[in-house]
């Protein structure tokens, strides 16, 4: 097979990766908050409930959990969903387990933000909102950027579980031709590839970095 | 030379003939220690009360009590015509959220650690209350920022962020940013225990020029030839308990109890 033609075909796969990257990323890193907040509650229920969610999130493979999703409406329900189900299984799956994790790095910046900075708040008159939205959350980020980075660049190599389901995302493109043509190249090259987007995401990361150390606390 | 001290808060004309903050047997504990039993005193317009005393003999959570930071388990605590809390039965009623809101517009709270907001500029730390909890415009409050920070001797600091400035310098910021809000009444909580005694002398400078403008405020401070300069007034505490107050120059320099006494040997 001609080279060209194996990159189109892994270019065809890495539009799917990036699909799936960028869906978690904009689905869980809010919902990381309300997770985290969830946590935090003082409603220990509600606590524990989150707990217990982020328990099973982080403690079970997340390659069983987009099974689970997957199959989850016909084992339990008989319904037979479309051929687009594969991928909304495959963002839920992914949305849920990295809003567990991202929910206990949030958890970690909120906690390590003195108290005085809520008083102060309080005593100015902020509500309780405005104080989280506008004097936490913005020193949160800058103190939790290497460890979402951290996060953010397993999951552009954790895209390649979505293979389970079978979608044809880069790694699975790569697998299909590797023993198509019987050659460790797809790998490689698919290697060579998930290695360039986290360059480019860890540019991007020390940037922000950059950014954000006008002050320090 | 009336630039700091706004006059023109929402305060009607019967609040002008109440006293601007009063606490009436209040009570506080924290499990099974008291930590204020039974404290009473009101502050009224242009009065400045120095409260000194012993580490844990209260000063610190009167102060809570009185900016809604702690909750007072019994006592009545008013701003003013606003009853913030109500003593029923010998325990405190708060009035609710609103009614909170509004003590809090009434006051202002000035930290042993400035507490100021890392990530915003001098200025924004200014402007930025003042736009989100009194609605002002961004020129307005931009204006209010730059004539306290003109004030305060930080005119060419606006764009600066806390971590870039002093001590010292951070404490006149956080005196600006409470005033800013036109408090009818600043409370300071040891606003010099955080600093070096060359950094001391500016902040004080400033406090005391707040008394000539006749602010009203009450201080915790450790300060004692500060206190009998620039207060009216001057509390001792000790165990949760008022042990002697009157004129600075009388509690300071004549106290009449014993335990002051032993107190302020050792300054």
């Amino acid at each position: 097979m001609e080279f060209a033609v194996m990159m189109g075909i892994l270019l065809e796969g890495l539009v799917l990766t990036v699909e799936i990257f960028v869906v978690t990323l904009v689905g869980a890193l809010p919902l990381g908050i309300l997770v985290a907040l969830g946590r935090m509650s003082r409603c220990k229920p509600l606590a524990l409930v989150v707990r217990l969610y982020i328990s099973l999130m982080r403690g079970t493979p997340l390659m069983l959990q987009l099974m689970a999703i997957m199959f989850c409406p016909y084992y339990l329900f008989g319904l037979n969903m479309g051929p687009d189900w594969k991928f909304f299984a495959c963002a839920i799956g992914f949305i849920l387990n990295y809003a567990a994790y991202f929910a206990e790095i949030y958890r970690s910046g909120i906690q390590s933000i003195p108290r005085g900075q809520y008083e102060a708040a309080e005593v100015l008159g902020y509500s309780r909102l405005q104080t989280f939205m506008h004097i936490v959350l913005p020193q949160v980020i800058k103190r939790i950027l290497p460890a979402m980075g951290n996060e953010i660049i397993t999951l552009v190599k954790d895209t390649s579980l979505a293979f389970v389901l079978g979608i044809m995302e880069m790694f699975n493109s790569a697998k299909a031709l590797a023993a198509r043509e019987v050659s460790m190249t797809p790998y490689i090259i698919a290697g060579l590839i998930y290695w360039c987007i986290n360059l480019f995401i860890e540019l991007i990361l020390t940037r922000v970095e950059k950014r954000m150390s006008y002050y320090h606390d | 030379m009336s630039a700091v001290v706004s006059h023109d808060t929402q305060a009607s004309s019967i609040d002008d003939a109440l006293p601007v903050v009063s606490l009436e047997h209040g009570k506080k504990s924290f499990g099974t220690t008291q930590v204020l039993r039974d404290i009473s005193l009101s502050i009224d317009k242009g009065d400045v009360l120095a409260i000194i005393g012993p580490s844990g003999g209260g000063k610190s959570t009167l102060l809570r009590c009185l900016t809604l930071l702690e909750r007072l388990d019994g006592g009545a605590l008013t701003y003013g015509s606003l009853t913030v809390a109500q003593d029923e039965g010998g325990i405190a009623h708060y009035g609710g959220p609103a009614v909170e809101h509004e003590a809090r517009n009434r006051f202002g709270l000035v930290f042993q650690n400035f507490n100021l907001f890392p990530h915003y500029t001098v200025l924004e730390n200014l402007c930025d209350p003042q736009m989100r909890v009194l609605k002002r415009s961004r020129q307005e409050a931009e204006a209010r920022a730059r004539e306290l920070l003109g004030r305060m001797d930080l005119g060419d600091k606006e764009s600066m962020v806390p971590c870039e400035l002093s001590g010292g310098q951070q404490q006149r910021v956080a005196i600006a940013r409470a005033l800013a809000m036109d408090p009818e009444v600043l409370f300071f909580d040891e606003p010099t225990s955080a600093l070096d005694p060359e950094l001391t002398q500016g902040v004080l400078r400033v406090i005391r020029d707040l008394a000539n403008e006749s602010m009203t405020m009450a201080i915790v401070t450790h300060e004692m030839t500060f206190a009998r300069d620039v207060a009216d007034r001057v509390m001792f505490m000790d165990g949760g308990t008022i042990i002697e107050q009157g004129p600075a120059s009388q509690v300071i320099d004549h106290p009449t109890q014993q335990r002051t006494r032993d107190f302020l040997a050792s300054y």
